[in-house]
C-alpha cells in the first residue's frame, strides 16, 4: 500500500487491512507438489550429538533431564552468553537445530560453524542446557522450533530462562526514554514464582519472534519460565547492551558462573562484525 | 488444538462462542476485547497452534498490579459458565497459507465441545460497499440455514439487516449474487464451511475504514447486545438528563425547604 504524504512523497504505510481468503482453490497438482516439498524442506530438525542420542535413547520419557534451559535469541544475548559464561567453563556444544529457510539456505549440518542455532552442555554437570540462536527463524518455523525442541527435553523440574533482543524504537511508552538505554523488561509465565530482576512489560507492549514462540509454549505447558528482553537504540551487537543481561542471571548463579569480565577475545570477535567495512575516512 | 488452564468448565456444551475474525480495522478483535473486560471474564484455555504468528504479552485487563505480570499468549479462551457464554480472542494474524487450516481447526473444535451456537465479530472495507449497501447503518449480519430457523425471526423484530449480496460481474450481468466480504479475513470462508458442517452460525459486521476503530468496536458490541442481551442496556442521554433535573429539583426544594 502506498500513500502520498502532504509533501507529495510516497510512502509505503503497513496496513492492517486483511486480504479475503481465497487461498490455494485452484492450485492444480504440480503447485501443490511443490509446495509439499518446499513444506518438507522447511522442516525444523534438532540434532544432537551421539552422547546426548544415548542419553535420550535410554531415558524411560524419552526426554533429556534438565533444570534449565537458557535460550538466548539474538546477537547482544548470543554474545553476551559467549562472552560471559561460554567462555569460562567446559562447555561443548551438544546438538544444534537446523532450519532452511529464504533467508538461510545453507544452514544444515550438524555442529558446523555456520550453524547459529546451538545446544551447549557441561561436561560435569549436564542439568543446565544452553541454546544460542542467532539465525532467522520464520514465523511458519517458531511453533515447530518450540514444539520440537521442547519434545526432547523432559517437562518435569524444567525452568526456561529466554534472553532476547528488541530495538527501542519497537518500545512503546508515554515517558522519554532517552538516557535509559539500554533495559530490560521481563514477561514471565504463570507458574514462574522467582524472584524477577527487572520491571515487568508494560502494556501495551509485546514480544514476538521466537522468545514469544518459547515462553507462549511454555505458558500453555505449565513449564515455568521467564523472558529477559533488552532494549536497545545500537542496531550492532555491542559490549553495553549485552551486559544488561547480567541481572537476568541472578536466579541461575548457583547453576551458572558468570565471568566478572567479559571474555576481551570473544567480545572484540562479536563487536568487529558490525565495524564499517567501506567508510571515507577509514 | 484447545488447552485447558486448571479453572475449567467440563464442557461448553450448550454454550454460546463468540469470536473475531482478523479483518479491517481489527473491530472484531477490539469489540472481543470490550466484551471480555466488560463481562470479567476469567481465562479458561488457550489455543496452541503453529496457524498464528507466536506474541506474548501482560494481561491486557489487569484491574490491579498483581494481574499484570499474567502472560497472554496469540489466542485465548475466556469463559462465563453462570450466562453460558465462552470467548475466543485472537491476537495475531495468521501465518502465510495457515488460514484454511485455522479454520478447519476452530471449526472442528466447536463441533466436538458442543457449542450451541458461535457468533464472528467481523469488519468490511466501507469503500467497498455497493449502492444497496450505502443505505442505513453500517451494521449487517449473516445466519447460517441451521441458525436461521431458530433466531431468524428474533432478528427480524430487531430490524437488522442481512449483507446484501453483490454482483459477481458489475454492469455485465445483475443476475448472478455472490457474498463478498472484501477485508474480512477468514469470514466468508469461516460462514460458508460452518453452513456446510450445518453449525449454527452468525455472523456481525460492521462496514468500516481503518484509523482510530474503537468507536466500531462499540458499535458492533452494542449491535451484539441487541440480540444476546449480554449487559444491561446503559440509561439514554435524556433519560439521564431527566434525571438530573428531577435530582437538582429535589436537592433545590430541601435546600429551600431548610431555609424556610
Amino acid at each position: 500500500m502506498q500513500m502520498a504524504t502532504f509533501f507529495g512523497e510516497v510512502l509505503s504505510v503497513y496496513s492492517r487491512a486483511v486480504e479475503e481468503d481465497e487461498e490455494d482453490d485452484h492450485e492444480n497438482e504440480e503447485d501443490q507438489q511443490i509446495r509439499s516439498e518446499i513444506e518438507e524442506k522447511r522442516k525444523v530438525h534438532v540434532e544432537w550429538c551421539s552422547e546426548v542420542k544415548n542419553e535420550l535413547a535410554t531415558s524411560a520419557e524419552k526426554g533429556l533431564h534438565c533444570s534449565d534451559l537458557v535460550v538466548a535469541v539474538g546477537p547482544n544475548a548470543a554474545g553476551f552468553l559467549s562472552a560471559y559464561v561460554l567462555s569460562s567453563e567446559i562447555w561443548s556444544p551438544v546438538g544444534s537445530v537446523s532450519i532452511w529457510n529464504e533467508r538461510n539456505p545453507g544452514s544444515g549440518a550438524m555442529l558446523q560453524s555456520e550453524s547459529s542455532c546451538v545446544f551447549y552442555r557441561q561436561k560435569d554437570s549436564p542439568s543446565v542446557l544452553i541454546c544460542q540462536c542467532t539465525c532467522y527463524i520464520a514465523e511458519d518455523q517458531l511453533f515447530q522450533w518450540a514444539e520440537s525442541v521442547f519434545s526432547c527435553i523432559e517437562k518435569r523440574g524444567l525452568n526456561v530462562t529466554v534472553l532476547s533482543d528488541c530495538s527501542l524504537a519497537e518500545f512503546k511508552t508515554t515517558e522519554s526514554m532517552s538516557s535509559t538505554s539500554p533495559f530490560l523488561r521481563a514477561l514471565k509465565t504463570g507458574l514462574y514464582r522467582s524472584q524477577i530482576s527487572c520491571p515487568l512489560l508494560e502494556q501495551p507492549n509485546i514480544v514476538t519472534g521466537l522468545a514469544a514462540a518459547v515462553v507462549s509454549h511454555c505458558q500453555v505447558h505449565q513449564i515455568p519460565a521467564v523472558l529477559y528482553q533488552s532494549y536497545s537504540d545500537v542496531i550492532t551487537p555491542d559490549s553495553v547492551t549485552m551486559e544488561t543481561y547480567k541481572p537476568a542471571f541472578l536466579n541461575l548463579s548457583r547453576l551458572i558462573k558468570l565471568d566478572a569480565n567479559p571474555n576481551a577475545d570473544v567480545l572484540k570477535k562479536l563487536i568487529r562484525i558490525s565495524d564499517p567495512q567501506s567508510n571515507m575516512y577509514t | 488444538m484447545f488447552i485447558a488452564t486448571e479453572s475449567i468448565p467440563s464442557s461448553f456444551r450448550g454454550f454460546t462462542l463468540i469470536m473475531p475474525a482478523v479483518s479491517v480495522g481489527n473491530v472484531g478483535q477490539l469489540a472481543t476485547d470490550l466484551i471480555i473486560s466488560t463481562l470479567g471474564m476469567p481465562r479458561v484455555g488457550y489455543i496452541h497452534t503453529d496457524c498464528l504468528i507466536p506474541m506474548a504479552g501482560n494481561d491486557p485487563y489487569p484491574t490491579c498490579a498483581d494481574d499484570a505480570a499474567e502472560l497472554s499468549t496469540n489466542a485465548e479462551v475466556y469463559c462465563l459458565p453462570d450466562v453460558k457464554l465462552a470467548v475466543l480472542q485472537i491476537r495475531a494474524p495468521f501465518v502465510q497459507r495457515k488460514s484454511r487450516k485455522f479454520r478447519k481447526l476452530i471449526l472442528s473444535w466447536i463441533k466436538s465441545s458442543g457449542f450451541d451456537r458461535t457468533v464472528v465479530l467481523s469488519s468490511s472495507h466501507a469503500y467497498q460497499r455497493d449502492d444497496q449497501q450505502l443505505l442505513g447503518a453500517p451494521l449487517r449480519y449473516l445466519l447460517s440455514p441451521v441458525l436461521e430457523q431458530e433466531a431468524g425471526t428474533q432478528l427480524n423484530t430487531l430490524e437488522w439487516k442481512e449483507i446484501e449480496q453483490v454482483s459477481a460481474f458489475p454492469g455485465i450481468n445483475d443476475s448472478d449474487k455472490r457474498l463478498y466480504i472484501p477485508g474480512g479475513g477468514i469470514t466468508k470462508g469461516l460462514y460458508t464451511d460452518g453452513c456446510s458442517e450445518g453449525i449454527k452460525m452468525a455472523v456481525l459486521l460492521i462496514f468500516c475504514s481503518e484509523g482510530d476503530n474503537i468507536p466500531d468496536a462499540f458499535a458492533l458490541v452494542n449491535y451484539l447486545n441487541d440480540w444476546l442481551h449480554l449487559v444491561d442496556k446503559p440509561v439514554s442521554v435524556p433519560q439521564m438528563l431527566c434525571l438530573c433535573d428531577r435530582l437538582i429539583y429535589h436537592v433545590l426544594t430541601s435546600i429551600m425547604s431548610r431555609d424556610v
